[in-house]
């Protein structure tokens, strides 16, 4: 409840936080919402000498349409991206997904990029991410650069985001029409994190079949991955019954899914299938629905 | 290092020197006095400590006092107005809304905003709303009724 | 609030008192005391469940800024902190207030810091070298039995700390040998961890002029706490300590204990002359808060060829944890074996208990305790029998109730208790009736014929409260009485002051002992103050825990209101110049028979009380009185729950649908304050059926130890309930009540398990040990489809 003493830095722009971190170095961490941050803190699981904290840089939050994608400001709250109309009309299953993690306080001052950034394995957006296949705008001393979704989680509590590089931006891809997306969780009963949780993206086209299909999968390994395995099974497919069954069914494929008290890792993965599958269906319903 | 804050509560202004680690809910209860924010867990999950940062429902034990530098804030001590219970109080009265009295200052801090963004809650909104609050006494059943009754006051007026 | 004289207060659904404080933030709880030159505790703990500790370097934390002093159990001057409750031939290790040669579970307190600040005492507690040599763990109190167990002390062979019995074990033996049935079912009643939303707290504070010391602390029984600390741990006299438990923020029993950190708090405070404050950090809550259940038991129920019990056979590890918490010995003992009747004729009971120590956080009474593991065996094994007799489980309870005995004849089990009063068909018809069990069952039936598995859980429950006469306790073993004192105070306006030995911690007793004062002496409740929780102001107590508040608390101060009525009559008699049995005291007035203009109030009464200027000859002047009331029995509140869930085969997700409770506590003094704590205690049982587990790993290693793992219930997890109650009076306290708040909790764990099991039916699951969780469902449902 007591962290450990630190120095307190509010720069005021990206590039004086980006010499900050280069300068400070291991001794730093940055400070987005501090909702992932602070409890490692107050159990000293975390003892940083150096926060860095992005509340005055300029220009890190808001949604906005930017061509054929919504940008995402870092430092957007989860708040936010719930209650945004535009992400609402546009790519609901972002505004879903942002309202299932933690609880509505969290939520007020939890950032979408501190959250993205801190990759936690059993986080809710990773999974959709992965799904709508986004880019991350990473800044750093030599500038900026987009990294696709496929390359930032790199491990357990590991991204692309270089030491002294900030997450700015995630710019999510609009799906076209015809498009429907879901994310389902089967949440922590204590922490409400997710112990699985799927994102299923759907194209689908006049015909019923299936164009495009995006499915990440978290909670149950050591970062968030795309169920590769379900999306071929998916993509170009009629997705009757059976065919969403037989995609579903892959959906633990790949995933170093972790026994821990929720379950063991036979029943993970079972949760990680029956997830997708739901996922799929709901997914499905939206895309035939027009969303 | 310690560095100066200046914040207003319930429309006073404070201006204080803290260390930097000093959170919020520290800062409110020991150096400002104000002991109706209480601290339930170090997890940030009971949200005992939840009072309004600049509009929105916080909990206050998860926020340094420095990053709350020039913020307006409200606590359950300036709920009620001119010795006036604003209807959330009113409600958990009426209702048997509490019974130990130790969640409740978060947890209508925490309905003061669930009605703002949902001035007719259903139950299931009501019971989604309120995960972030732990209560040990009242099953949540009465806690339901005031937060019903609080909605059905307000729309009144 | 409309309480104007001769309205009937006692049964009317008063808005509480104490509220209007709660809601606006003003409550006064221990962590809000401030002291001027106040120092903070940080304690040390160990990581360890098991280990000797070699070394404790206290020098790196004596360096920190803002540490005030260090202290390990080589400077502390202090006793062990006793156990209340002996039992024949029990072992009691000696539990020191911070650990010496050896700790023996997870966050035992090794050394404490004190800092300016709880930010430096922290700074300096994470400063402490200790060095430990590990040594093996174990949590299992079964497995703590085997040889060759890890040994907690050495003096206690297979960490066997008592064993107990209770009942007839021949005519057991001979009803086994002649049933046309057993039933048999190995059962787990896990750990659960209390977790009151206030943690833990004290304040400390020495003057070293008068060498007075007043401690604040949140305590559900501030006399007890006194009592043992002066007596048997710090060794001064009692009338130099004060204990304050102000507004208190939940107990649920957790709160009833000595605790290390107070103790070494009040030291500390002595120590360095000035005020000491420790507030737990919820970490440490999990880890020191004395924790609840924890029994593995075998249970077998013999019956003939009709259905009904004849028989009841249980054998059952208690893990007390390390060390004997303060009344640990009772929880499994005396508290458990007596209550294995439960509302049936059981004709033979036989029950054997080891208590048994283990490397993990002591055990000892959490709501309910010990009742609610003898009603969850008993009601388990009911729908276990039901199902191996194909009847449905509501009738099998029905056909082996307990007949109506309401004349004040108790029914004597064959496990030591004599039942006050009891008409238990009602309670479980209206229950199957508010819950449409009919309907649900048919709904059941449709429901699985598409995959749907909703499961309808049935249970019955008693429970033993008001405790306790303290001639039978003390047989018993208690290192106490158990009665309740109540003083009341008139004072020369006729407004009321009582000093009660209960202790509210959320019960609402400035209500509800308001609302009996102001009834009886017909005066409105603002001329009534209720004062609890200071050893200085309120003759000795016991404090709140086992639902006595009421029936005990409440029964002493009516003694005394009678006592002060009664001398209110005679001063009444004098200035009316009238015989007193000619008196009608009504509205808060005395008036004559047959002449209601002549009359003295209450408040006239009073005044001449302390006026003296004329009263009966040889009449003291004053008016007050102070009553112990000691109980001649237990209370014995009961009834029936009903559950209806559904649970998702696919994924042993369980949502709970509908919840009904139909509870008898007797007589009811403010109902709306008895629902809310019906509800709060579903809550709980719900919640040990479902989610809550205190889990250790096997060496000892809590695994649980934050809200982000341990699984309290949250308001979407939970539906609204539907209570109602049948009144059946207790013949044994002058007000008829039985007690209230414990029924929810002993009563919904049972009866969710039961509906969860239920829905499990058609895949052949007979039982699955709590808490029922998705892993554990999805588990036994694979296994049954293979």
């Amino acid at each position: 409840m007591y962290p450990a003493s630190f120095d307190y830095h509010t720069p005021g722009s990206v590039q004086e936080a980006i010499s900050l971190l280069g300068k400070l170095r291991d001794d730093a961490k940055l400070l987005a919402g501090g909702h992932s941050l602070i409890p490692m803190m107050k159990l000293r699981l975390a003892q940083p000498k150096h926060l860095i904290d992005l509340r005055k840089v300029p220009g890190l939050a808001g949604i906005r349409e930017d061509g054929g994608s919504i940008a995402l400001g870092a430092m957007t709250t989860h708040w936010q991206v719930e209650s945004s109309k535009l992400l609402q009309a546009k790519i609901p299953v972002v505004s879903d997904a942002a309202g299932m993690i933690g609880d509505p306080q969290v939520r007020n001052l939890g950032t979408i990029g501190g959250s993205l950034a801190h990759a936690d394995p059993a986080a809710d957006m990773p999974a959709v991410m992965i799904a709508l296949g986004v880019e991350f705008v990473i800044e750093g001393a030599r500038g900026r650069r987009t990294v696709k979704v496929d390359d930032f989680f790199k491990g357990l509590m590991m991204t692309a985001v270089g030491p002294d590089e900030i997450l700015v931006e995630i710019r999510v891809p609009v799906p076209p029409a015809g498009s429907g997306a879901a994310y389902l969780k089967f949440p922590h009963p204590a922490s409400r994190f997710a112990v699985v949780g799927v994102c299923a993206a759907l194209t689908v086209d006049g015909k019923g079949i299936c164009t495009k299909a995006g499915v990440g999968v978290t909670g149950a390994g050591t970062k968030a991955v795309r169920a590769k395995g379900v999306e071929a099974g998916l993509a170009g497919k009629a997705l009757d019954q059976a065919a969403i069954e037989a995609a579903a069914a892959k959906a633990a494929d790949g995933v170093d899914v972790q026994a821990d008290l929720q379950g063991s890792a036979e029943y993970k993965s079972h949760l990680l299938r029956v997830h997708a599958r739901r996922a799929i269906e709901a997914a499905l319903g939206r895309a035939k629905g027009g969303k | 290092m310690t560095l100066p804050v200046k914040m207003t509560i319930n429309g006073t202004n404070y201006r204080h020197e803290v260390e930097p680690r000093m959170l919020l809910v520290h800062y409110i209860r020991e150096v400002v006095g104000l002991t109706g924010t209480h601290v339930g867990c170090d997890t940030s999950q009971c949200g005992a400590c939840t009072i309004i940062l600049n509009g929105q429902a916080v909990k206050a034990c998860n926020v340094f006092a420095v990053q709350a530098d020039g913020a307006q804030i409200m606590t359950i001590e300036g709920l009620a107005k001119n010795g006036q219970l604003h209807p959330i109080q009113e409600g958990f009265w009426e209702k048997h809304g509490l019974q130990c009295g130790f969640c409740t200052p978060g947890m209508i801090m925490a309905v003061y905003q669930l009605l703002e963004r949902y001035p007719k809650p259903t139950e299931a909104q009501i019971r989604h709303q309120l995960e972030g609050n732990l209560c040990r006494c009242t099953g949540y059943h009465n806690i339901v009724k005031a937060v019903q009754y609080a909605a059905e006051k307000m729309a009144g007026r | 609030m409309a309480t104007a004289t001769g309205t009937r207060l006692f049964g009317a659904p008063e808005k509480r008192r104490e509220d209007p404080r709660f809601i606006t933030g003003r409550g006064q709880y221990v962590d809000d005391v401030k002291l001027p030159g106040m120092t903070h505790a940080a304690f040390v703990r160990s990581p360890h469940a098991h280990a000797r500790l070699k070394r404790v370097d206290a020098a790196p934390a004596r360096a920190v800024p803002g540490v005030v002093a260090v202290y390990t159990a080589l400077d502390l001057k202090v006793g062990a902190l006793p156990c209340g409750w002996m039992l024949p031939n029990i072992k009691v290790p000696p539990r020191p207030a911070l650990a010496s040669g050896k700790v023996r579970y997870v966050g035992e307190p090794v050394a404490v810091v004190v800092g300016e600040t709880a930010y430096a005492a922290k700074d300096g507690a994470e400063a402490v070298r200790v060095e430990y040599e590990a040594l093996p763990g174990v949590s299992d109190p079964r497995k703590a039995h085997d040889k060759g167990a890890p040994q907690l002390f050495d003096d206690i062979p297979q960490n066997q700390c008592f064993y107990w019995t209770i009942g007839d074990k021949t005519a057991t033996e001979a009803a086994f040998k002649s049933a046309a049935k057993v039933v048999a079912q190995p059962l787990r009643n896990q750990r659960l961890i209390p977790n009151a939303i206030e943690p833990r707290a004290c304040v400390a504070s020495y003057a070293p002029g008068t060498g007075d010391l007043t401690l604040w602390v949140t305590s559900q029984n501030p006399h007890v706490h006194r009592l043992l600390m002066a007596a048997f741990i710090l060794g001064i006299p009692e009338t130099k300590m004060r204990v304050i438990a102000p507004d208190v923020g939940g107990g649920f029993g957790s709160k009833i204990f000595v605790y290390n950190e107070e103790v070494v708090a009040a030291w500390a405070s002595k120590a360095l002359a000035r005020p000491v404050k420790w507030t737990a950090e919820r970490r440490e809550s999990f880890l020191n808060d004395a924790h609840g259940r924890d029994h593995v038991t075998e249970v077998e129920m013999a019956f003939d060829r009709g259905g009904k019990i004849t028989g009841l056979r249980v054998k059952t590890h208690a893990n007390l944890g390390a060390y004997l918490s303060t009344f640990a010995p009772l929880i499994p003992s005396y508290l458990y074996g007596p209550l294995l009747s439960g509302v049936y004729r059981i004709p033979a009971i036989f029950c054997e208990v080891w208590g048994m120590l283990t490397t993990t956080a002591p055990v000892d009474a959490y709501r309910g305790a010990g009742r609610p593991e003898a009603t969850y065996l008993l009601e388990r094994t009911m729908d276990r029998a039901a199902d191996d007799l194909g009847v449905d489980p509501a009738e099998l309870r029905r056909q082996n109730l307990i007949l109506p005995f309401t004349s004040g004849t108790p029914y004597q089990t064959p496990v030591a208790f004599a039942y006050d009063s009891g008409n238990y068909e009602p309670a479980l018809n209206r229950a199957l009736e508010l819950s449409g069990y009919a309907k649900a069952r048919r709904e059941q039936e449709e429901g699985r014929k598409r995959g749907r598995y909703i499961g309808i859980g049935v249970s019955t429950y008693i429970e033993a409260c008001g405790p306790a006469p303290s001639a039978v306790a003390g047989s018993l073993g208690a290192g106490a009485g158990l009665w309740e004192s109540g003083q009341v105070r008139v004072h020369p306006t006729g407004a009321v002051t009582v000093y009660t030995g209960s202790h509210s911690h959320g019960q609402g007793h400035e209500t509800t002992f308001a609302q009996l004062v102001a009834d009886q002496l017909g005066i409105p409740m603002a001329q009534v103050e209720i004062v609890h929780g200071d050893t200085a102001q309120i003759p000795f107590g016991m404090g709140t825990y086992g639902s006595r508040s009421a029936c005990v608390g409440g029964s002493a101060i009516l003694m005394s209101l009678d006592k002060v009525k009664a001398k209110g009559r005679k001063i009444a008699a004098h200035l009316l110049e009238a015989n007193e049995q000619d008196l009608v005291f009504e509205g808060g007035k005395w008036s004559v028979k047959g002449s209601p203009g002549k009359a003295k109030t209450w408040g006239e009464v009073s005044l001449m009380a302390y006026l003296a200027h004329n009263l009966p000859q040889g009449m003291e002047p004053g008016l007050e009185a102070t009553s112990f009331f000691d109980p001649p029995n237990f209370t014995f509140p009961f009834g029936a729950h009903v559950a209806v869930v559904e649970v998702d085969a696919e994924t042993g997700q369980t949502k709970l649908l509908k919840y009904v409770a139909v509870d008898d506590v007797g007589r009811v003094i403010n109902p709306m304050i008895v629902d809310g704590m019906v509800h709060g205690g579903i809550a709980q049982g719900v919640g040990q059926a479902l989610w809550e587990h205190g889990v250790y790993s096997d060496d000892g290693q809590l695994l649980a130890a934050t809200m982000m793992d341990y699984a309290l219930p949250k308001a979407d997890q939970l539906p609204s309930y539907e209570t109602e109650r049948t009144v059946t009076p207790s013949p044994v306290n002058p007000l008829g009540i039985k007690g209230a708040g414990e029924t929810g909790t002993i009563a919904a764990t049972p009866t969710v398990a039961n509906a969860v099991i239920d829905a499990l039916a058609p895949f052949g699951i007979a039982h699955i040990d709590m808490p029922l969780t998705p892993d554990k469902i999805w588990k036994a449902v694979t296994a049954a489809r293979k």
